[in-house]
């Protein structure tokens, strides 16, 4: 049994068909061609397909795709407005806070729902917040300092 | 070829500039394998063995093939039935015959998840009803997955034609013991007979997993005229090519073989297991097949590294001499012969001078997945017992750990015991850098330790090749043939842009296909931006002869009277005549008129690899109600040659560091006496996250490599090296017990503690 979904989905009004049985993630995916967003374990263990629904960062391997109806999404897609990138992507590039990439987008959705949830975090707190999201190649060092960079940056405190 | 060696005054290597490739990748549209997709592309799926070990009596595809929506199913028919053959393979070496039937079982089935067929549907739901209409008939035969176990005689034997290698007379019978490696210099029993202290213990680490977050992925399409294409995640797209055409009887030309971006590897991703089983399918099914494996699929049936047991024993003079020390290596290969034994044995010791050496080593196959490659194979199995009893002896001498480790360290024209001589080396600049560090006198807190490491890893070169292009507006292309795991492209257009005079945002580097660049052994053993950088610099110097023919064209004078300064024609002398600087741009858009196109390759077999050596500093707090332990510090000390990109060499030494973190703490295999993993997830077999973690402190040690580009070391393997030991010495330190069992789990300390008396 298809089922048709209407969503907001960064930002944009999308409707998209699926099946009963199918996740979020496939959905964006293989339905709606938003491969940004990343499958590393099927499980909510690793958090590259995180993404931002409602608000609160959920494991999109873990939700069904008919859970999206009515929510609002927000993917790694969605984090540049107008061709500008977001804090974040400017200060991962910056502080060489990817190597292979492939946990970015999930980590890069995960910083943004704790920097808006909480814009002057502790170490402790962005590494609690970054909890669900691995990374093999980096040791966390570099995307640590990055997210301190970006949060500063969207505080308005910047220095150069 | 110049190279700088310890030069400074470079204009752009050195420097941090954002990696080109770094957009596509923080806003979700870099490509990787599964993320390619084809014209009317099917879904694969493999059928896998639930048993340990067993005969496969018969497979009937008949009911699965007879599911509307399957489009083809795939057995060991479908490949070529090999004969053993070894081949060279990035770190080590590689038998045809293993990785045929690794990738699909013929007779015999080895371990829980080794491939027994494959399907492809026109969806991934059908494929996976599919896998069950597949009927295999098994016969179980007893299966060993102990090593020990698998050494000992009446032990299952995996193999009837395997014979123990390395010993005479030849067995008379076939066992799992494939090989024994023996590296000797001296005379271990004089050597012994002259030391006043001897350090000795047995000590084991189980197999643990690189654990890319990227599940293996590709998608291959077969065409009517034979002719194929492959878009896969892997190490090395001319080793996809070579392998599928060797495992299916193609030729190479057929198959073009396009690097997908690759999400992790860390020597996991050096051989194939989906490639050849898509093209397989794709050839049967006439439409493209994607097929990308699930994280239990990966836990199951790809890497892990070894399992260990050694032995070491080391032997000193009551000044600190060492004078003598012997090492025996059991290591897992998983169901094929093939484990790093010989990397273990070699990397333990190279770090020191040592007159007398005995280190044998045993290579043995048991009913587990093939071992691959795991940064620096082998060498942290090395450390970990050996490093582990250098702390011993330090504290049997009463004598300073990094001490001990300066008084007997490798130098200029000190022999290894496996026969190759140091050259160039820095292990003595490293060791001083970390006994000078803040770190090494900081106060440490209540349960806490410090412990120190050091290690090792050889480096390497290989085949390779690059191609820089000069473009109309006097921009440059390169192309790196190697897929680029951690900021290759950055590193390697620096390295063209400070030969030609460009800043480094008018150089951009892709990385090529097999069918746009020439032949590149694949990523690994640290020598992309040594050995391509090799290359970047012959291709770029090539250039730059051409861009001072066409200013000598332009000028009307002989090239031999033009020199190349800071990205521009200058004329060589006064003689020369008195023109101004031509600069590339100009003499780019004047290419035309003056012989056309201005662009080259570079192809060579890369020599002269300088070896990396770390020395780490690691502060442990141990809970000693529940046993857990965690970093508090942690400083990696790395004689790197030159930095070229210095973000990217301190990620390799914190990616490195983090690694060794989990692979000496929480990471395992665990089996149960069924023989089958037990944890093929990243629920139950735990990676560091960000909150197990501390800063990691990574400090670069820069002695020239003089035999590469700008004195470049490779960089990304020898952070693993040290972890494990130096946490195993911290512990030491904060509790007195000694942990000689990987990983140092809750468990094992709670029960040291307990040992001790608390």
């Amino acid at each position: 049994m298809t089922m048709k979904i209407s969503t907001t989905l960064n930002g944009e009004s999308v409707d998209f068909l699926c099946e009963p049985n199918q996740t979020l993630l496939e959905a964006l995916r293989d339905r709606l061609g938003l491969t940004g967003t990343k499958e590393g374990c099927g499980s909510g263990d690793c958090g590259a397909c995180s993404v931002i629904m409602n608000g609160r960062v959920v494991a999109s391997c873990l939700v069904l795709a008919a859970e999206a109806e009515g929510a609002a999404i927000t993917t790694v897609e969605g984090l540049a407005k107008d061709g500008v990138l977001h804090p974040l992507q400017q200060r991962f590039l910056e502080h060489a806070a990817l190597q292979c990439g492939f946990c970015t987008p999930g980590i890069l959705v995960a910083a943004k729902a704790l920097l808006d949830a909480n814009p002057n975090p502790t170490e402790a707190e962005v590494r609690l917040g970054l909890a669900g999201n691995l990374c093999r190649c980096t040791g966390y060092d570099k995307i640590v300092r990055a997210v301190f960079a970006a949060a500063a940056d969207l505080r308005g405190e910047t220095v150069a | 070829m110049t190279f700088l060696g310890g030069q400074t005054g470079q204009r752009v290597v050195g420097t941090r500039p954002i990696r080109p490739d770094g957009v596509d990748k923080v806003t979700g549209r870099a490509i990787y394998g599964a993320d390619a997709r084809l014209p009317n592309m099917l879904e694969g799926r493999i059928k896998r063995s639930p048993h340990p070990h067993a005969r496969i009596l018969r497979i009937d595809a008949s009911r699965a093939l007879a599911l509307e929506g399957v489009k083809a199913v795939v057995t060991s028919d479908d490949f070529v039935d090999l004969p053993a053959q070894e081949v060279a393979a990035g770190d080590g070496s590689m038998d045809f015959r293993s990785l045929s039937l690794n990738l699909m079982a013929r007779g015999k089935v080895l371990y829980e998840g080794h491939p027994v067929a494959a399907v492809a549907a026109t969806t991934g739901q059908i494929a996976e009803e599919a896998l069950d209409l597949i009927d295999v008939e098994y016969e179980a035969l007893p299966h060993v997955i102990d090593i020990e176990a698998a050494m000992a005689s009446g032990a299952p034997v995996l193999h009837d034609d395997l014979f123990t290698a390395g010993v005479t007379p030849r067995p008379e019978k076939p066992s799992n013991v494939a090989k024994r490696i023996v590296f000797a210099q001296g005379d271990v029993v004089a050597g012994f007979a002259e030391a006043d202290v001897v350090a000795e213990g047995r000590y084991t680490t189980e197999p643990v997993h690189q654990g890319y977050i990227e599940p293996h992925a590709c998608v291959a399409s077969w065409n009517a005229d034979g002719q194929s294409l492959i878009i896969s995640s892997s190490q090395g797209a001319f080793m996809v090519r070579a392998y599928t055409a060797k495992l299916l009887g193609l030729e190479i030309a057929d198959i073009r073989s396009v690097p997908a971006e690759l999400g992790g590897g860390f020597g996991g991703k050096t051989t194939v297991y989906l490639e050849p089983v898509a093209l397989a399918l794709s050839r049967r099914a006439g439409r493209p097949v994607r097929l990308v494996m699930s994280r239990e699929e990966v836990f199951r049936a790809s890497g892990p590294t070894s399992g260990s047991v050694a032995e070491v024993k080391l032997g000193a003079r009551r000044d600190g001499t060492i004078v003598a020390a012997e090492l025996v290596f059991k290591l897992q290969a998983g169901a094929f012969p093939g484990s790093p034994v010989a990397l273990s044995g070699m990397c333990a010791l190279a770090m020191y001078d040592i007159p007398n050496v005995l280190i044998t080593g045993y290579d043995v196959v048991s009913n587990r997945p093939k071992v691959a490659a795991y940064r620096a194979p082998g060498a942290p199995i090395g450390s970990f017992g050996t490093e582990s009893t250098m702390d011993e002896l330090a504290r049997k001498l009463g004598m300073d750990p990094l001490e001990l480790r300066e008084k007997n360290g490798a130098r200029e024209g000190t022999r290894t015991a496996y026969g190759v001589v140091h050259r160039d080396i820095g292990f003595l600049e490293t060791v001083r850098a970390a006994k000078e560090h803040p770190h090494y006198r900081a106060p440490l807190g209540p349960n806490q330790g410090r412990g120190v490491a050091a290690g090792f890893w050889f480096n390497i070169g290989g085949e390779s090749s690059a191609a820089v292009n000069i473009n109309e507006d006097g921009t440059a292309s390169v192309i790196s043939p190697n897929p680029d795991v951690g900021g290759s492209r950055a590193s390697l257009g620096m390295i063209a842009a400070e030969v030609l005079g460009l800043p480094a945002e008018k150089v951009r580097t892709v990385v090529g296909d097999t069918a746009s660049v020439p032949y590149s052994d694949m990523t690994g053993g640290s020598r992309v931006t040594f050995s391509i950088g090799t290359c970047m610099v012959g291709a770029a110097e090539k250039v730059v002869e051409q861009l001072k023919q066409r200013a000598a064209m332009l000028w009307g004078i002989s090239p031999d009277a033009v020199e190349w300064k800071d990205g521009a024609a200058v004329p060589a002398g006064p003689n020369a005549g008195g023109f101004e600087p031509l600069p590339l741009a100009e003499i780019a858009a004047k290419a035309g008129a003056t012989g056309g196109p201005i662009g080259a390759t570079y192809s060579t077999k890369v020599q002269g690899a300088g070896a990396g050596f770390g020395v780490h500093i690691c502060d442990a707090e141990v809970d000693r109600e529940t046993g857990q332990v965690r970093i508090v510090r942690y400083t990696a000390v790395q004689d790197v040659g030159r930095a070229i990109h210095p973000s990217y060499v301190e990620g390799q030494i914190q990616g490195g560091v983090a690694q060794g973190i989990g692979w000496a703490l929480n990471e395992e295999y665990i089996y149960g006496p069924d023989g089958k993993l037990q944890n093929p997830g990243f629920l139950d077999y735990r990676v560091p996250v960000a909150s197990d973690l501390p800063m990691i402190e990574a400090v670069m040690v820069e002695v020239p490599n003089p035999r590469a580009p700008f004195g470049l070391r490779g960089v990304g393997e020898t952070p693993i090296v040290p972890p494990t030991p130096a946490i195993a010495n911290a512990i030491r330190a904060a509790i007195g017990k000694r942990l000689c069992s990987l990983p140092m789990s809750p468990p094992k300390v709670v029960e040291a503690l307990d040992g001790a008396g608390g």
